[in-house]
């Protein structure tokens, strides 16, 4: 994959890494670099990505924590799984496939996509369900961006979404852990909401097949699962889908799941959270969970009047 | 026999103390994941449960086999287990939790795991106690029974495990089938040699 860094700031990246890289795309080989770290990957992300300052967060996790702790069961259980084993996964040509309630159906390719939509970089908390957090600088665009362009029907009122089912890519998938494919949802204001980013990059590079490659959600006031990983379809409803974790457990994990510290989930409490910002450090004591993972300017409004404690 | 004895014994100490050390060298090197807090509680507790089923196998060796050796193991590998629940519940309540007692008996009272899991720290802890000869001798058969409470042990750590996980329960549950697999050989060991004393007292009358 090759993209240009044109932000200033290189906090997000080691400075001698992230001069290195500079030099590559001068030279216009980050793309056989890039090919040479993961040979399926070779989408080209826009020349100009954009640091948004309005999401801005100095303490970052580190790289190697982010891409080697995730959950995604479609490469095992354990969370060191899927930086072991999603080289299997093959994201390039990679389709989106469009339908449901809007006018504009059929199959997107992510390049052509990509090279048509504007690419910046944001900094956003990432709250998992089992009370762990990170700090992550995504590239992405925003879905609002893409919903526009599909335009949906008024009558859509869900954006329902699903990753590869592929067992031969995703040997995960042969096991029973959860019904396959994995699927997500928002309900339309949510996925028009500023906040809410497809992420194609993180780290000021291409994203890792790990971490969801080569398309995921990121929704930075939910918990971590809503971000479905290795999208291939969206689709516009006028009812609310059923989400993977609410199908395996509803009365452990709802449609919506917001971060909220005064709703526990049945096995841990959602009060505090043990922030990963790397280096080693035995005594990270919890902090304190934010209503709405802190974003709560940019969404409280979507819920008002809305009992939190039913619709977790 | 005796220095025999001792040799197996000190080399199952340094073989049952390998987890710990290392937890140790992979803390120092960074490699207890990106979340080290959680490892370590995982691998303190598999090993607490791995060391426990140990520990109940020694009964049918030593009938399988009739060496006395696996007995005198016992309470070393007994000790163990307790070693790494403490370890567990250590990690549990000062590292993570930063010895925050609310939050801690919210836990207990709240999340069956954590409830049953503690159950089985809290029965775990009067055998510790009494596991010494002297204590041995002096509580007699009291002791016998007391330290029966070990198969209520091993099902609260089976369960405390199965209720934890998320959703592919295949570990837990094979944990489960051997702890269920010791005690099925206990009981039905126990009904041969209720028979056989039968068929002896029989044959004497």
């Amino acid at each position: 994959m090759k993209f240009k860094n044109t932000h200033k700031d290189h906090q997000v990246t080691d400075e001698s890494i992230y001069q290195s890289r500079r030099k590559l795309i001068k030279a216009g080989l980050l793309g056989a670099a890039g090919l040479a770290a993961s040979p399926a990957f070779s989408l080209t992300l826009p020349t100009t990505t954009d640091k948004n300052e309005r999401f801005v967060i100095d303490e970052i996790t580190r790289e190697k924590d982010a891409t080697t702790y995730n959950n995604f069961y479609e490469f095992g259980l354990s969370k060191s799984d899927p930086a072991e084993n999603a080289h299997t996964l093959k994201t390039e040509p990679w389709t989106l496939e469009i339908g449901g309630l809007c006018e504009v159906q059929g199959k997107l390719d992510l390049q052509n996509l990509v090279n048509g939509i504007n690419v910046e970089e944001r900094i956003y908390r990432m709250r998992c369900v089992e009370a762990w957090s990170m700090i992550i600088p995504w590239m992405g665009f925003k879905l609002a961006d893409l919903i526009k362009m599909c335009k949906p029907l008024s009558s859509a009122k869900y954006v329902y979404f699903e990753t590869l089912y592929d067992p031969k890519q995703m040997p995960g998938q042969n096991g029973r852990s959860i019904p396959w494919p994995y699927r997500e949802g928002l309900r339309m204001d949510e996925a028009m909401n500023e906040l809410t980013l497809m992420a194609v990059g993180m780290y000021g590079k291409e994203l890792p097949n790990q971490n969801g490659a080569p398309l995921r959600l990121v929704v930075p006031w939910k918990y971590g699962f809503k971000g479905i990983k290795s999208i291939v379809k969206m689709k516009f409803l006028d009812q609310q889908p059923v989400n993977s974790w609410q199908a395996i457990a509803p009365q452990e994990y709802g449609f919506y799941a917001n971060v909220n510290p005064e709703v526990d989930h049945p096995r841990w409490s959602q009060a505090t959270e043990r922030r990963i910002t790397g280096g080693f450090s035995l005594f990270n004591s919890r902090i304190d969970t934010q209503m709405f993972n802190g974003y709560g300017d940019y969404v409280a409004d979507l819920y008002n009047g809305m009992d939190l404690t039913r619709y977790y | 026999m005796n220095r025999y004895l001792t040799a197996v014994k000190a080399a199952l100490f340094l073989l049952l103390l390998v987890p710990f050390v290392l937890i140790i060298l992979d803390g120092v090197q960074d490699n207890l994941t990106a979340d080290p807090i959680e490892e370590i509680l995982h691998r303190t507790g598999l090993w607490s449960l791995r060391i426990l089923l140990i520990t109940l196998l020694m009964t049918p060796l030593k009938v399988l086999t009739g060496s006395a050796l696996f007995i005198r193991l016992r309470r070393m590998l007994g000790l163990f287990t307790f070693f790494y629940a403490s370890m567990h519940l250590l990690v549990y309540v000062w590292l993570d939790l930063g010895l925050d007692w609310a939050h801690f008996f919210e836990d207990v009272i709240e999340r069956p795991y954590i409830t049953v899991g503690m159950l089985a720290w809290l029965l775990m802890l009067p055998m510790a106690i009494t596991s010494n000869r002297h204590m041995v001798r002096k509580l007699g058969q009291k002791w016998k029974r007391l330290h029966q409470s070990i198969y209520l042990v091993i099902g609260l750590g089976c369960l405390h495990f199965l209720w934890l996980v998320k959703s592919d329960v295949t570990e837990p549950l094979i944990y489960t089938g051997i702890g269920l697999t010791l005690l099925l050989f206990r009981i039905i060991h126990h009904k041969h040699v209720q028979r056989k004393a039968r068929i002896a007292q029989s044959s004497r009358s």
